[in-house]
């Protein structure tokens, strides 16, 4: 049966068995939701959208659609998947269900625990009706797919005037009990005015089977709210990710979305910043890394909607073998959108003859008083400063690593935790097979 | 220590060394100079061995040892060092991080064991300071943002660290003002020794006040039409360079 028919076949079954609080209108948008799907299914690449990324060879695979074991997993084997050198609460699901042993939740003062919580207990449901599915994009079929199917994931608000004093780690893994799995999680982010919080998130599989994740993630900055969110994609080449990421901005707020794409099969990001109010900073980074026939597929929008806001766009890309980027940018300035800085800049390296990048700069822009720049470079290394280094008797492939790794610099220069940009460094160098030397 | 004979290289079928010969020993300081595009460059990058060059007749020996198959990092690990006319900048590697990666390259080529952090650090400090430089600089980025003057004394700063036995200064001191000029030549000096040896590169008599050659040459359409002593350069300066040709 194809993926369609099956998740098709499945949505009855699905819909009875979580139950639903009536009052709620979760079922409704559920509904909804599963109509477009049905509709539309998967995107293809005759969809302008997805032209360049085809989700077939990943398409193709019987997928358990709803895993039900709970698998335990000792905290030692999976220890290395957290930055686990400062404290931090955790948000953990294994094979999509949440393991209360490996989380470190919190109701004290600002809640940090599970959306299927969230969906079921009254108290939640003010916060869960004004927000739920609000922005998540409704003529997307994939972020359709995930609403439709959206039972479990994080659920994180902070109510007003609060900085959450560690960050939090929302961490999916999948273990390989199923042979083939499909993991739909949904996380719903609500921080509200004056408050800070940092956020990590990373996928990972603990076997070579194959995986499939399809995550919508729902965020709500209030005024003068400030949110880091850290994305690390460094999954087993058999495990996949359309990550749908959205994000709502009032007045004075500043949200940073980084993400990290150093392994997996296929990655895709749909990430989407929508300004409502003034004076709104938006920042979107990205480092991917890739080889071998890997894809990673950056699809960002920024909608400037309101006078006198920021966008700040950097995307970093270094691709080995035969893998392939694409990366794809739209910017809208608004008619009202006046003194609004836009800033876009997407550089590419590419090491190896098989490699690919297609890079799309979108900027539409209907003011007439703003500042808008877009750079795109696709080049090779630099042979004038691989002499340079070569010449202080640095070796070639040193040398190379150090290049890229230097090339990549700026966009890691924006993490705000040690630790992190200390393990991300790490990271860097190891994908990039050097030994750097020293400690950076 | 340098020999080198017959020396004809070219860039894409475009003839720019035809026939070099230069004999540089231990404790001596040559000075290359010429009009633009006569070649000074390109020999100094022939030497270091930068591989967009082909090497089409003719050999460079340092210490007898002919250097034709060795990579850029191998000759460094012999002993050659260039100080280029337009450092490179390098985000996110700090001037101190870049030299002891550097050195600990070259003792690793070499057989050695890396210099323990505490030597590394008595030898940055020595070295910083004969040359002048500021701690902070040295946990800056390399030359990223550095000004003209401060690229130079970095790279004057990493030969001190290297301790080269051959050294080729191209065109350094372009882009310095007096004093600058002043420090970056103090330094060289106080490197000099009777076991290494100093090639300067450059367009005007102006650096060689300050470091003084045993030997001028001057380069012209890829040959050494001219050599003699320090007087030269003096002689150059007065009359230019359309004399000789």
């Amino acid at each position: 049966m194809e993926l369609k028919e099956k998740l098709v076949a499945s949505f009855l079954a699905f819909e009875n068995k979580v139950s639903v609080d009536t009052d709620s209108n979760v079922h409704d948008i559920r509904s909804n939701a599963f109509d477009h799907f049905e509709q539309h299914g998967f995107p293809s690449k005759k969809d302008e959208e997805w032209k360049y990324t085809s989700l077939k060879s990943i398409l193709k695979h019987d997928y358990n659609v709803f895993p039900e074991g709970e698998s335990a997993i000792e905290f030692a084997t999976v220890k290395k998947y957290f930055l686990h050198e400062i404290d931090s609460y955790k948000i953990v699901f294994i094979d999509g269900v949440y393991s209360s042993f490996l989380s470190e939740t919190s109701h004290d003062g600002y809640d940090i625990c599970l959306l299927s919580a969230a969906l079921k207990q009254p108290k939640y449901k003010t916060v869960v009706d004004h927000f739920f599915n609000t922005i998540a994009a409704k003529k997307s079929s994939i972020t359709s797919l995930n609403t439709a199917f959206s039972k479990e994931g994080a659920y994180i608000h902070i109510p007003k005037s609060t900085v959450v004093p560690k960050p939090i780690q929302i961490i999916h893994f999948s273990t390989g009990n199923e042979a083939e799995l499909l993991l739909q999680p949904r996380n719903l982010i609500v921080v509200g005015e004056n408050s800070h919080v940092q956020i990590i998130e990373r996928h990972q599989s603990l076997s070579g089977n194959v995986v499939l994740t399809n995550s919508v993630t729902e965020i709500f900055a209030n005024k003068n709210s400030i949110i880091d969110y850290y994305k690390i994609q460094n999954d087993e080449k058999s495990a996949s990710l359309i990550d749908n990421t959205y994000v709502q901005q009032k007045q004075h707020s500043h949200v940073s979305v980084n993400t990290f794409s150093f392994g997996g099969n296929l990655t895709r990001n749909n990430l989407e910043f929508f300004q409502e109010g003034e004076y709104i900073d938006s920042t979107l980074n990205g480092i991917s890394i890739i080889g071998d026939k890997q894809l990673v597929d950056n699809h960002t929008l920024v909608m400037h909607k309101h006078p006198n806001c920021e966008s700040h766009e950097l995307y970093k890309g270094i691709y080995f073998d035969k893998s392939t980027g694409v990366f794809n940018g739209k910017v809208i300035v608004e008619k009202e959108a006046q003194k609004t800085n836009a800033f876009q800049q997407n550089n590419n390296i590419l090491i190896d003859d098989g490699a690919t990048i297609n890079a799309k700069p979108q900027l539409e822009i209907f003011a007439d008083d703003v500042k808008c720049s877009h750079g795109c470079t696709i080049g090779q290394l630099d042979s004038d400063a691989l002499f340079y280094m070569r010449s202080r008797g640095i070796p070639k492939k040193e040398a190379n690593g150090l290049l890229l790794y230097a090339f990549a610099n700026d966009a890691l220069e924006k993490i705000k935790i040690p630790e992190l940009k200390t393990r991300i460094t790490k990271l860097i160098a190891k994908k990039l097979g050097v030994d750097l030397g020293f400690d950076l | 220590m340098l020999e080198i004979n017959n020396l004809h290289a070219k860039i894409e079928d475009k003839d720019i060394l035809k026939g070099i010969n230069l004999n540089v020993k231990a404790g001596e300081v040559h000075a290359i100079m010429g009009p633009n595009g006569s070649g000074k460059s390109t020999l100094a990058s022939v030497i270091a061995g930068r591989e967009d060059y082909e090497v089409s007749e003719g050999s460079i020996l340092l210490n007898n040892e002919d250097l034709e198959e060795l990579a850029p990092e191998e000759r460094a690990h012999k002993g050659v060092f260039l100080s280029f006319q337009y450092p490179i900048e390098i985000p996110g590697v700090t001037v101190t991080n870049f030299i002891k990666t550097a050195i600990n390259e070259s003792r690793k080529a070499n057989g050695l064991d890396e210099l323990p952090a505490k030597e590394m650090l008595q030898k940055i400090r020595e070295k910083a300071e004969l040359l002048d430089i500021d701690r902070k600089f040295l946990s800056r980025s390399l030359n990223e943002g550095f000004s003209g003057g401060e690229k130079k004394r970095n790279e004057i700063f990493q030969m001190a660290m290297l301790e080269p036995k051959l050294s080729i200064l191209d065109e350094t001191d372009s882009g310095l003002d007096i004093d600058a000029l002043k420090v970056v030549a103090n330094g060289v000096n106080k490197l000099k020794s009777q076991d290494n040896a100093v090639v300067l590169i450059t367009h005007y008599q102006r650096l060689l006040e300050y470091i003084v050659p045993d030997y001028v040459h001057v380069l012209h359409d890829g040959k050494i039409v001219k050599s003699g002593g320090k007087e030269l350069a003096l002689e150059l300066e007065a009359k230019g360079y359309d004399w000789l040709k």
